[in-house]
């Protein structure tokens, strides 16, 4: 009797340490990469706090940190006697310029487009769908180029405002076939029958759409409109190649052509900068990560 | 519409005898009219619904894809004048025929970019994707540090770039002190050319990891669990029931991850730019899109750069001509079919 007691208890510690085993494996591989990640972004938030240069994450002279890191809220962003920004706000206002325009553009264009592919059979559709696939996969340095072109035959590079709104379309247009395809999705899960029953009851195709099918994909578009703004928010490619004065430039440019002034030299403000850039990302993203880890889109380009 | 109708069955019923014969013509032709243009209504609402959109492919992506195939027979420099080559095909003959000594450099550090980074962004995903689902069980661990492994591709790629930058900052960077101290000596991560290729797929391995973890994630919650259960009865430890089962069943989401990354490694370039930009080349990660832009961009050869341009861009075609043969459309867009 008692040795057999033992044995199973023998049994059941190999067992647990087995498992145990097992967890340290499984936890090592997923998270020793992650070290690296998880210390540069604890290292945003000490060093945006921080007037030294921070290596280990812990704090060194945050009042300090708290007095100059933060100055770019408040005045002209200055190195040595030469302004580089005159106003922060004016690059936070052009960034929200270009992520808002953007969102418009892609929900119109999304919300009209994703209901024709998912509701009619047409000719010419299956062919559309595969230009979309196609087009995706298309390294974007050649539109780049040639929209360069285009821009300046228009008479649109460097032309401040307008060149922003042109930007602004573009990216919209750039973005609108992926979130085409994922609306698509949304509007292939909305039953026929609720249209048919709109239909039937003397609703014409558009008040159907408008008034039926458009609040039941609410979520849908939710989803897209944070998207497209967090991709407006944070694109740099089409500013940094189309827009040549600053005071039309958003906060991913001035952010790089400051990291370029600043490294080695004020990485606090750098930081503070960042993290303040940051905020919106991060909000939007802990808001919505059950969309996002659900979502099935095409590649992503990255 | 209604009305109409009405109308036109009371003037048939109430002509005249004489005016018969052109009530009854009127008749027919408005009827014929008022149908075709019901059966029109369906393609007007679709042409309309489907404007904006065409519009957008029109303005950014079948234009421009047109003129930097004219472009990439021109000498455009900033003058922006359409002005051939001569002979026509001359920039890709420099770029085929090697005749500029960067491009064999370039070649070779694009395939050692993707090359490397795919094994990241398709076989370390799949072990990130297998672990966060089947062998951590519990959901707000796993969605935790699904999470944190979604942070490069959600900030902003400036911030990134700068968290990288200060990474591997000589003076501070943990990167460089770590190096010291493992006896690698004064090494600049950003600058030194073993160094600075690591980095580069690393930087980009961390963006590309996410999304393959999605998908394969996704894919293993469809698996049924009676299967697993029931090679856990017949006594299969976890390690096995993951290389027996679960990989040989994520065969085709495995393939859909390396098809699409590959793509998208070839074209991606922007990581890479915001870290190093002017030192790209060399510190030997200019790969060949970065290339193109900075041909573009930097020298502003805009013809020279749209034919570097085409050619990845035929590279992608045909790799995406193959993908197409190999998985059919269909699959070609749905990762995560187990097929049991």
């Amino acid at each position: 009797m008692r040795r057999q007691d033992t044995s199973i208890r023998g049994l059941v510690l190999r067992a647990r340490i087995r498992k145990i085993i097992g967890a340290i494996i499984v936890y090592s591989i997923v998270c020793i990469p992650l070290i690296p990640i998880v210390m540069m972004y604890g290292w945003l938030v000490v060093q945006a706090f921080s007037a030294k240069p921070v290596t280990w994450l812990i704090p060194k002279d945050v009042i300090g940190g708290l007095k100059n890191n933060w100055r770019f809220l408040f005045g002209p962003i200055m190195k040595g006697g030469t302004v580089l920004y005159e106003d922060f706000w004016r690059l936070f206002y052009n960034t929200l310029l270009l992520s808002l325009g953007t969102t418009g553009l892609v929900v119109s264009i999304t919300s009209f487009a994703g209901y024709a592919i998912s509701r009619f059979e047409f000719r010419g559709r299956d062919p559309l769908l595969k230009t979309v696939v196609i087009l995706h996969s298309i390294p974007g340095v050649l539109f780049l180029i040639a929209l360069m072109y285009l821009l300046n035959v228009l008479g649109l590079y460097g032309k401040g405002l307008w060149t922003l709104l042109t930007v602004t379309l573009l990216k919209g247009c750039l973005e609108a076939p992926m979130y085409t395809w994922m609306l698509k999705g949304f509007f292939d899960a909305v039953p026929w029958e609720l249209e048919w029953a709109a239909l039937v009851d003397g609703c014409g195709r558009f008040k159907a759409w408008r008034k039926v099918v458009l609040p039941l994909i609410f979520p849908g578009i939710a989803a897209v409109s944070i998207f497209a703004f967090l991709s407006g928010w944070g694109e740099y490619l089409l500013v940094y190649t189309y827009i040549t004065r600053a005071e039309y430039y958003t906060l991913s440019v001035a952010l790089s052509d400051l990291t370029f002034e600043f490294l080695y030299i004020d990485y606090g403000m750098l930081a503070a900068f960042s993290l303040f850039y940051m905020l919106p990302a991060v909000v939007f993203f802990i808001a919505t990560q059950k969309y996002l880890m659900r979502l099935r889109v095409i590649a992503y380009k990255g | 519409m209604e009305e109409v109708y009405k109308t036109l069955e009371y003037i048939k019923k109430y002509a005249k005898e004489y005016t018969r014969p052109v009530t009854n013509i009127l008749y027919k032709v408005t009827t014929r009219f008022l149908e075709r243009l019901k059966r029109a209504r369906r393609t007007i609402f679709i042409v309309a619904f489907l404007t904006p959109f065409l519009l957008s492919l029109v303005l950014v992506y079948g234009l421009p894809s047109a003129l930097s195939v004219l472009m990439s027979f021109t000498d455009m420099d900033l003058r922006f004048e359409l002005d051939w080559s001569n002979p026509l095909y001359k920039n890709y003959y420099i770029i085929l025929g090697m005749k500029d000594p960067r491009v064999p450099v370039v070649t070779y550090v694009t395939a050692l970019y993707v090359g490397v980074t795919i094994l990241i962004n398709a076989g370390f995903s799949l072990v990130l994707g297998i672990l966060t689902t089947y062998c951590i069980r519990n959901e707000t661990i796993a969605t935790t540090l699904r999470l944190l492994w979604f942070l490069p591709r959600i900030s902003p790629v400036v911030i990134y770039a700068l968290l990288w930058q200060w990474f591997a900052d000589p003076r501070v960077g943990p990167l460089t002190i770590l190096s010291k101290w493992i006896g690698l000596g004064e090494v600049s991560w950003i600058l030194d050319k073993p160094y600075s290729q690591i980095l580069m797929i690393i930087v980009n391995g961390y963006v590309g990891a996410s999304w393959g973890m999605v998908i394969y994630a996704s894919a293993v919650r469809t698996i049924p669990l009676e299967i697993l259960y029931a090679a856990r009865v017949d006594g299969a430890s976890d390690f096995k029931v993951i290389t027996k089962i679960i990989i040989p069943l994520l065969k085709w989401p495995l393939l859909f991850v390396t098809a699409w990354q590959t793509l998208s490694l070839l074209g991606s370039y922007v990581q890479i730019l915001t870290i190093w930009n002017g030192f790209a080349y060399v510190s030997g990660v200019e790969v060949w899109s970065l290339f193109s832009y900075h041909s573009a961009f930097a020298a502003y050869k805009f013809g020279y750069s749209a034919a570097l341009a085409m050619i990845i861009v035929i590279v992608s075609l045909v790799l995406l001509a193959v993908y197409f043969k190999v998985f059919g459309f269909r699959r070609m867009l749905e990762p995560s079919r187990i097929e049991v």
